[in-house]
């Protein structure tokens, strides 16, 4: 093909075929670099704290052959946590991404629209009312978005889905269900109530590998899924007329893929809680790198985002003080979103 | 329309027909009674039982020593007043900003305006110390306004938001919020306590003192909404259209933001970030009396505090002697609304 772009007679064709190589070529550089940052940030995270391990003694840890002290702090203490907020944040992200294809707009991510407000309600009625803790919150997390997505689809059925009435009844649902949470809180001791806000934070202290396991089982499931789903995401996006036209079977298709799409909610937000707002931005900010549906670098977008953003709630905030991972994203993330919706509008990004 | 035969400029007048304007003021007076009803019930009823001729003694005839007068005195009648205010500022701040944005789905509160708000009130009790009405009245305001403008710069496109659009920013906005107000609580359990009531949307434990303060703002807030009545019936042609028969539409959009500021930032402060109300009674009012916006602010104004008493009054009782929360009775009553809304119709520009 290096020759077609050397000639001046290019036909329509050829040069879509050559946009399109150059796209995946620039997607894969976009992705490798990703990939490099989140080791980094990985391997900074396992070595660096308050105990140092050097690079090799890291490396040799790794391999299986270090020393025990090395082993403890690195393969008790700091992978775990380093693994389950790389699973989670490639969760999120994947979710968002999705949600936002499907509903049609970069607003439109699960942490807005009700599903993640569904698993915090649960999960803070599990521990504020019967006092639960560990697996039992998590599964009252997976069941509460669960519920939540299923009533939202339901009562936006109506002869068919459309994006919007998922949104809207969406976000109806989700000042519902705040209004709940709120009640929650209200009715519990005031520590208690700390608690449970700290659980509806995000945090990633106290990993274990039974989470990662859960989770990463989950995935092992979910991530083939999403990527047998894509090509029909791709089809969809043209539009339900065009995509009916081309043979697919419209609502079936995003059935599935809202399915998909709400269990990698469910389960992230179930292992790590609801950190705030890295289902929302990792799609857009790999988009704006790579262009189309860009679903590996949303992944390996959210997978840093959540690695890097625990790495400076660990260390490198002023007088040593440590904070649960969600506390970063939100900082960076609320101002992030008040200003693309002040701005992005006149571009028409907002629709 | 034939404006071009017409000999008075006003687009969009009502029928003149007396008898439609009759029935208007009738279906008016009838709203007022049934808030007088309400009003009535919110006094008389609750986990305490008070005959009636302790309510009626309670207002005309005050004993010093009588209980009953003084759960009705002390407990009942601030908390309808200060329903009565917070409902009809909310209800008038939502027709104001759903005929501002043409969209039949805005709500201060969907919109992130109370959030905003709230965010204030927080950091104005964290960092500020602020605990007095007096104080707190600012940071809504000027937490009120910064929404506001998030909100107007959404909605200011060539073209204007859909519907969809601006409810999402609206939530977007509430998200990004509510994250920042759960960053202030989590590192300070005293601000956390105060909020958490606050944060529920109550007409309980709020003292008529801060009604003082804040009666004035809401007081002027409400003129200026219900002014507004035939400018947001000229908006409602659209801003070429309103442009064209010499509305003054920058003016206007000013005008109603200042308004929705000063309604929905009182409201805020007097009861907290109640969502719906601004929602579902404008949509009442529609139902009764079409869409000049004139008659749909008269409406909302009475309806508004009927909806917010009687939804304290219907939390009191579920749950006797426990009580739910006004902004949640709303919310469960309002939520569905908006479902239904949203399933009815396709929705349009209002």
């Amino acid at each position: 093909m290096a020759t077609v772009a050397t000639r001046p007679e290019t036909s329509a064709e050829s040069s879509v075929v050559r946009a399109r190589r150059l796209g995946r070529r620039r997607a894969a550089i976009v992705s490798g670099v990703l990939a490099l940052l989140v080791l980094a940030v990985a391997a900074t995270a396992l070595s660096v704290g308050a105990y140092v391990v050097s690079l090799p003694d890291l490396l040799a840890t790794l391999a299986g052959v270090g020393e025990p002290r090395d082993e403890f702090i690195v393969l008790t203490l700091r992978l775990p946590r380093i693994l389950l907020g790389m699973l989670a944040g490639l969760s999120f992200a994947l979710a968002g991404g999705l949600f936002q294809s499907l509903l049609g707009n970069p607003l439109a991510s699960p942490d807005i629209i009700g599903i993640s407000h569904g698993a915090s309600a649960a999960a803070v009625a599990a521990l504020l009312i019967f006092g639960l803790s560990g697996l039992a919150v998590a599964g009252a997390a997976f069941v509460g978005a669960v519920v939540v997505a299923t009533a939202i689809y339901l009562l936006a059925w109506r002869s068919g889905l459309t994006g919007y009435r998922f949104v809207l009844i969406g976000i109806a649902t989700a000042f519902l269900v705040q209004g709940i949470l709120g009640y929650l809180l209200t009715r519990a001791d005031v520590r208690d109530a700390q608690a449970a806000l700290l659980w509806l934070v995000g945090s990633l202290s106290g990993a274990r590998w039974d989470d990662i396991l859960l989770l990463g089982g989950a995935l092992a499931v979910l991530v083939p899924l999403v990527a047998i789903l894509a090509p029909r995401l791709r089809v969809l996006q043209l539009g339900d007329q065009s995509a009916a036209g081309l043979g697919l079977a419209v609502q079936p298709s995003r059935l599935a893929l809202l399915a998909v799409a709400v269990g990698l909610t469910a389960v992230a937000t179930a292992a790590v809680g609801p950190i705030a707002f890295v289902a929302f931005v990792s799609a857009p900010i790999a988009r704006r790198m790579v262009g189309g549906l860009a679903l590996l670098p949303t992944a390996l977008v959210g997978t840093l985002l959540v690695v890097a953003s625990d790495f400076i709630a660990q260390h490198l905030l002023p007088g040593d003080v440590q904070v649960p991972v969600g506390i970063i994203t939100g900082a960076v993330g609320a101002p992030y979103l008040l200003w693309l919706l002040a701005t992005t509008n006149r571009s028409g990004a907002v629709r | 329309m034939t404006l071009a035969s017409s000999d008075t400029a006003e687009p969009q007048a009502p029928p003149r027909g007396t008898g439609r304007l009759s029935g208007r003021v009738l279906g008016l007076v009838i709203a007022v009674a049934v808030l007088a009803i309400a009003v009535f019930l919110s006094l008389a009823l609750g986990a305490r039982q008070v005959d009636l001729s302790s309510v009626i003694g309670a207002i005309f005839d005050p004993q010093s020593g009588d209980t009953n007068q003084m759960v009705i005195r002390d407990l009942r009648v601030p908390r309808t007043i200060i329903g009565l205010v917070a409902g009809a500022a909310l209800a008038l701040a939502g027709a104001v900003v759903q005929g501002l944005t043409r969209n039949p789905l805005a709500d201060p509160g969907l919109l992130g305006v109370n959030a905003g708000a709230s965010l204030f009130v927080v950091l104005g009790i964290t960092f500020f110390g602020v605990s007095s009405a007096f104080g707190q009245v600012w940071f809504a305001f000027a937490g009120a306004a910064a929404a506001t403008v998030v909100v107007y710069l959404v909605s200011s496109g060539r073209s204007g938001p859909t519907p969809v659009a601006l409810t999402l920013a609206g939530s977007a906005v509430t998200a990004a919020l509510t994250s920042i107000i759960t960053l202030v609580l989590l590192g300070n359990l005293d601000t956390l306590n105060q909020f958490r009531f606050w944060a529920v949307g109550s007409l309980v434990g709020r003292s008529l003192d801060s009604l003082a303060v804040f009666g004035p703002f809401v007081l002027v807030g409400a003129v200026l909404a219900l002014s507004l009545g035939r400018t947001l019936n000229v908006l409602s042609l659209g801003e070429d259209v309103a442009r064209g028969l010499g509305g003054h539409v920058g003016r206007a959009r000013v005008l109603a933001s200042v308004a929705v500021v000063l309604l929905c930032g009182s409201a805020t402060a007097l009861a907290g970030p109640i969502v719906f109300v601004g929602l579902v009674v404008p949509h009442i009012a529609r139902r009764f009396v079409g869409a000049d916006y004139r008659w749909v602010l008269a409406y909302s104004l009475v309806l508004g505090p009927t909806l917010l008493v009687l939804a304290d009054v219907v939390g009191r009782l579920v749950l006797a002697p426990a009580e739910l929360e006004a902004g949640l009775v709303v919310a469960f009553i309002g939520a569905p609304v908006m479902i239904a809304l949203v399933r009815s119709k396709r929705l349009g520009v209002l």
